[in-house]
């Protein structure tokens, strides 16, 4: 395995209640790229981003995220990882101000330079005008970008986007995605985003990986994974046509 | 303990913003008042014309007035404030999704549970405070009698003893909120648990008690006696019934027998009573309720251990 992984897992494996959630699992993600993680709802993405985050502990194998390992020092990856979870909570009764005034502290943040950091972060997502409204009366887009402005409080290096794009309509969806590269070259974050807008992910990410069923079928690049599915100069095939193969070999 | 202030400073901003508190503190405000103004207006018109005797001031909190004593009224709805305050604490953020937020971000787990848990504490105490404060002032306007140093600390003893067992009530509704996913069945759950143990424990002892030392004859005094102790160790599972000998002794330095005394005395026959009795000092007060004060904080102690074992092993998948 390369030298500059931000994430690496080794046989990563996690069993529920005897069902195998995620198997074998052994993916690098390299600093500063995109990593598209597909896969059917279910296929155990959701639980690999939380064993990397130390929210669960992984039941054989190994993950390292920064050089950390997230089962041993969990606290220390999650101050270094942003995570933009699946279904976005917020307290509906705190407006975006607080509530990221409440996740700065929770990061123990220096008091001084809060202020500042929430209201560039505000601003860069487009949320400067209504950061005195209740997050009770945002819209979905509008969370989502909060998530966003999250991770530039934490300032992270590295962070987990777990369907960013599920359930917003095509104008939100396309800000979205132009938040996600901006945080990629201007921020020079490590991502990993999961999602299953395949024209999306074909467009932003450097690197794809594709799990089915807990196990990691197949991963690299767009030329790579066409090549490996329909042959040598078949790198014309669009990333849906290639996951459909897959889903459909699987 | 990183993060803790900021947890507790949140949940202190939810709590005095919430329609839920208000009302309850509005409640027992108003029927912590009357119950204080009736027992005071009782206790001078029964007094007039008579020598003052000792701990007066206390008989504001103990003697009952038109319905029953402050003590009593915080023994059986103190648990009722615990509860509410607290049967949502996990499970509402697990169903606003805002649980795995806060669980992403750098800090332990158990520190959730008890930035929640001293917020609520604090609540607590400040309920507790003001409603004491209110009818201390009452009391020195009704009775016009200004309490003695020896009646200031034992309520302020008494204080703290409510403060803990509330927060006991406190302790058991947030592990409901841990062990049910939603907030109306951990509601009812920690309801039940508390008209169990207000309600029935002594329904159920004496019960136990007939059955294990049955007095058909009924005039054995040593089946009597046994039939007492056996209530009496049935009933002390119960928090309310703890905190009941707890307070007992604090709160009225006379207190001689067992609070299961055979006849019901009004504050005149107290007071008769009182004349030739000596009162506890202090310390030896103490000294009898401090076992009790240890059972409270013991049982809180426990129930905040299981809420902590259990929180901890959940997955967070799961949430």
């Amino acid at each position: 395995m390369s030298t500059d992984a931000i994430i690496e897992t080794r046989e990563l494996t996690k069993i529920y209640n005897g069902q195998v959630a995620v198997e074998n699992l052994s993916f690098s993600v390299h600093e500063g790229e995109i990593f598209g993680f597909l896969g059917p709802n279910g296929a155990g993405k959701t639980t690999t981003l939380l064993m990397l985050l130390g929210l669960t502990e992984p039941s054989s194998g190994t993950a390292r995220v920064l050089g950390v390992d997230p089962t041993r020092e969990p606290i220390k990856v999650k101050s270094m990882i942003g995570y933009l979870q699946e279904n976005m909570g917020f307290y509906s009764d705190l407006n975006a101000r607080q509530m990221l005034q409440f996740v700065a502290e929770l990061n123990a943040l220096p008091a001084d330079i809060i202020d500042a950091r929430i209201t560039t972060a505000l601003q860069m997502v487009g949320l400067g005008e209504e950061m005195q409204k209740k997050i009770g009366a945002y819209s979905r887009g509008m969370r989502q970008r909060l998530g966003i402005a999250e991770l530039l409080i934490k300032d992270s290096k590295v962070a987990f986007l777990d369907e960013p794009t599920l359930g917003l309509d095509p104008d939100a969806t396309n800000r979205m995605i132009e938040l996600i590269q901006s945080l990629c070259q201007d921020k020079k974050m490590t991502i990993l985003l999961s999602s299953h807008m395949l024209h999306q992910v074909q467009k932003i990410c450097h690197r794809i990986g594709i799990m089915i069923k807990g196990r990691m079928v197949a991963q690299g690049d767009m030329g790579h994974l066409a090549r490996e599915k329909f042959g040598v100069g078949k790198e014309q095939y669009t990333l849906e046509e290639i996951y459909m193969k897959y889903f459909q070999e699987a | 303990m990183r993060g803790i202030k900021t947890i507790i400073k949140k949940e202190l901003a939810d709590h005095f913003s919430s329609y839920r508190f208000t009302i309850i503190f509005a409640l027992i405000a108003m029927l912590s008042l009357i119950t204080a103004y009736m027992v005071g207006m009782n206790i001078r018109n029964e007094l007039a014309g008579v020598a003052k005797p000792q701990f007066i001031f206390l008989m504001l909190f103990t003697s009952s007035g038109a319905l029953f004593s402050l003590v009593q009224f915080v023994a059986f709805f103190g648990p009722l404030v615990g509860l509410v305050l607290g049967f949502d604490t996990i499970n509402r953020e697990r169903s606003q999704g805002t649980l795995s937020k806060l669980l992403s971000q750098p800090i332990y787990r158990d520190v959730v549970i008890n930035g929640k848990f001293l917020a609520g504490v604090v609540m607590i105490s400040v309920m507790m405070v003001s409603i004491v404060l209110v009818i201390t002032g009452l009391g020195l306007i009704v009775l016009g009698i200004i309490p003695g140093l020896e009646e200031i600390w034992r309520i302020m003893i008494y204080l703290i003893i409510s403060i803990i067992y509330i927060s006991f009530w406190l302790g058991v509704a947030i592990l409901f909120s841990i062990l049910f996913r939603s907030t109306a069945t951990s509601a009812l759950a920690a309801l039940a648990v508390w008209i169990f143990f207000s309600f029935f424990i002594s329904l159920g002892a004496n019960v136990i008690a007939n059955a294990l030392a049955s007095d058909s004859a009924g005039d054995d005094p040593e089946v009597i006696m046994r039939r007492a102790n056996i209530v009496k160790a049935f009933i002390l599972t119960s928090p309310m019934e703890l905190y009941r000998e707890a307070t007992a002794t604090i709160i009225d330095p006379t207190r001689k027998s067992t609070p299961r005394s055979m006849v019901s005395v009004g504050p005149l026959e107290t007071l008769s009573m009182s004349r030739f009795a000596g009162p506890l000092p202090l310390s030896q007060s103490i000294l009898i309720v401090v076992p009790y004060i240890i059972s409270l904080v013991a049982i809180t102690v426990v129930c905040f251990a299981i809420s902590y074992i259990v929180f901890m092993r959940q997955e967070i998948r799961s949430l």
